[in-house]
């Protein structure tokens, strides 16, 4: 079986480049030898089945996976020009340049308007709070609901306002790339589809990468897919995941090189 | 998938309680009942202390009045009694101490919650702050009065010293006093403030926390913008108990504040509390010095309630949903 197929890449800007990278949770290795460019200005999706390490890595590039104690990281993973993982690097800069939005919607206890401005005043930000805060809103789609009630706790909203209040919270910070994990598995349809227009929206000014268990949602959303899969291995007790493929969303889904990818896209398991 | 095509087979009577026998809706009933009597045992014992108490009061009560509340005599010889120092000391020493030992145990909760130290040290201070709680508070008592008090001897003169211009500490440090008192009260409810903010800060939601580090903060931006403020009803719920906690602190304080009925602003000198005064006095008093003694204990009671009652206020107004 061939682990990782070297993608031929178009000729585009490489946002982030995952070189060998392992990540294990103490002695046991949860993901192996990803390498993958990822591109810029587009939306890249994950794709898999549970357990094959796609959230892991995906919280591997801005080193969320730093605050699990026993979670290690080989290879590097080049942002920039810089190796993030390199010892001089600090992961809180990383994280202000890499934001990130979350599976479960996680509102801070604040109101809806400190909510957007406590990200951009870490930040050092020194413009026009007020206008800030109504632009994040806007681009993820959540002003209308908003507007009235900014002095308002943001736990005070629906599920999927609060989910887009957590995007707009994630765009007002202005980083350069936006990480998804799994943002709309708790939402319902209309918020999910709210979520995804939003996501057109952002590819525009942001590169997004997202991880994802709905296949439909890849096909809609993303410009690139990758897939990833977990296989046992000799001697271990878990499964491990891996990169099968990464390419164009077009060619995984349609005309995938791997027989693993066809398998799982067409919904045909084991 | 099954190949028979016989339809499934209901197999009802092979489940023999689908209807409840009457003696097992009886058992139901009966443990409802038994449950409300073992629960009002806990309002009836609480009642009947505050009818002992108010009845033994009465006759102070309608001798003294709320001037009880205002004076500071406390002379058996004429029959004339205030309780305003042991009042002023209960409220003194009970905020003092709440005013240093709040810092020491949310700052004690945040390092051991928060993966600032290895694990190993913060789960060895975690278990000390708990065998703090297991120490007898005679023996606290003791520890204050032999070891404590001599050891900040010259801490408190040179406070004397130092600030001696102010009502705080014009008096010389001459052993028992209120400073000690507030200190070995620091010591006693130490314990219930680190446990609570510990459990509230444990209770801040896994997600709440990594939000805060995917938009960029620093883990103490982390700590005192988002999870503090997450936790701040719970860690003030914590906060009233320890000032009911302390308010009616007894033995340890009894030891070390000296129990004086001399009015002194100085926390230098010997003090009394509501609490120390009842454990001093009750052996040898009788008379309507009883019934003073029982309106003090009235008070003190009143003065927890109040602060329990707060408590609840405040947590209902800082909780919020997750």
């Amino acid at each position: 079986m061939t682990l990782t197929n070297p993608a031929p890449m178009p000729a585009q800007d490489v946002c982030m480049s995952l070189q060998d990278v392992t990540i294990s949770y103490g002695k046991f290795e949860a993901v192996k030898n990803v390498f993958m460019d990822i591109p810029k200005g587009q939306v890249t999706a994950f794709i898999g089945p549970s357990g094959c390490g796609k959230s892991t890595v995906l919280r591997g590039l801005n080193r969320m996976n730093d605050l699990i104690p026993g979670c290690s990281l080989r290879g590097r993973v080049v942002f920039d020009g810089t190796d993030i993982y390199a010892p001089n690097v600090d992961p809180v800069e990383v994280r202000r340049r890499i934001g990130m939005v979350f599976q479960k919607p996680n509102p801070f206890p604040k109101t809806i308007y400190e909510n957007i401005a406590f990200g951009a005043r870490i930040n050092g930000y020194k413009g026009d709070m007020d206008e800030l805060v109504e632009r994040s809103l806007r681009k993820a789609a959540v002003w209308d609901e908003c507007k009235d009630k900014l002095k308002e706790s943001g736990l005070a909203l629906s599920g999927g306002q609060q989910q887009r209040l957590c995007i707009a919270r994630a765009i007002a910070t202005e980083p350069e790339v936006i990480l998804m994990d799994e943002p709309c598995s708790a939402l319902d349809p209309i918020s999910t589809l709210k979520i995804e227009e939003t996501m057109h929206e952002l590819k525009r000014s942001y590169t997004i990468i997202i991880v994802t268990h709905n296949m439909q949602q890849a096909v809609r959303v993303a410009d690139m897919t990758a897939f990833y899969n977990a296989e046992a291995v000799e001697g271990g007790t878990g499964k491990v995941g891996y990169l099968v493929e990464f390419a164009e969303t077009e060619r995984i889904f349609n005309a995938p090189s791997q027989q693993a990818t066809q398998d799982y896209v067409t919904g045909r398991f084991g | 998938m099954t190949t028979d095509s016989s339809p499934p087979q209901l197999n009802a009577d092979a489940f023999t309680l689908r209807r409840r026998p009457p003696s097992e809706k009886l058992v139901d009933t009966g443990f409802r009942q038994l449950s409300l009597a073992l629960a009002s045992v806990v309002a009836v014992v609480l009642l009947g202390i505050f009818l002992v108490v108010f009845t033994g009061a009465r006759e102070a009560i309608a001798t003294f009045g709320l001037s009880f509340i205002t004076t500071s005599a406390w002379d058996p010889v004429n029959e004339s009694y205030g309780a305003f120092v042991a009042i002023y000391g209960t409220l003194v020493t009970s905020l003092l101490s709440l005013l240093i030992a709040v810092p020491l145990g949310v700052g004690t909760a945040i390092l051991i919650t928060e993966d600032v130290l290895p694990k190993l040290v913060r789960d060895a201070t975690g278990l000390m702050v708990e065998l703090l709680a297991a120490i007898p508070s005679v023996v606290l008592g003791l520890w204050a009065i032999f070891v404590m008090e001599p050891t900040i001897r010259p801490a408190l003169d040179l406070l004397h010293s130092l600030l001696g211009w102010t009502p705080l500490f014009n008096t010389i440090p001459k052993g028992p006093g209120m400073a000690p008192a507030i200190l070995i009260l620091v010591v006693m409810i130490l314990p219930i403030i680190t446990a609570i903010s510990r459990d509230a800060l444990n209770q801040v939601p896994e997600e709440l926390r990594q939000g805060a580090y995917g938009v960029g903060t620093t883990r103490w931006g982390a700590i005192f913008s988002v999870i503090l403020p997450a936790a701040v009803s719970a860690i003030t719920g914590g906060v009233m108990l320890a000032l009911g906690r302390a308010m009616g602190e007894t033995m340890a304080v009894t030891m070390i504040i000296g129990n004086s009925n001399n009015f002194s602003t100085s926390l230098l000198a010997p003090g009394n509390t509501i609490a120390s005064m009842l454990a001093n006095q009750f052996g040898e008093a009788d008379g309507i010095q009883v019934s003073a003694l029982m309106y003090a204990a009235l008070i003190l009671m009143v003065l927890t309630l109040v602060v329990n009652i707060f408590a609840k206020w405040i947590v209902r107004r800082l909780s919020l949903r997750y």
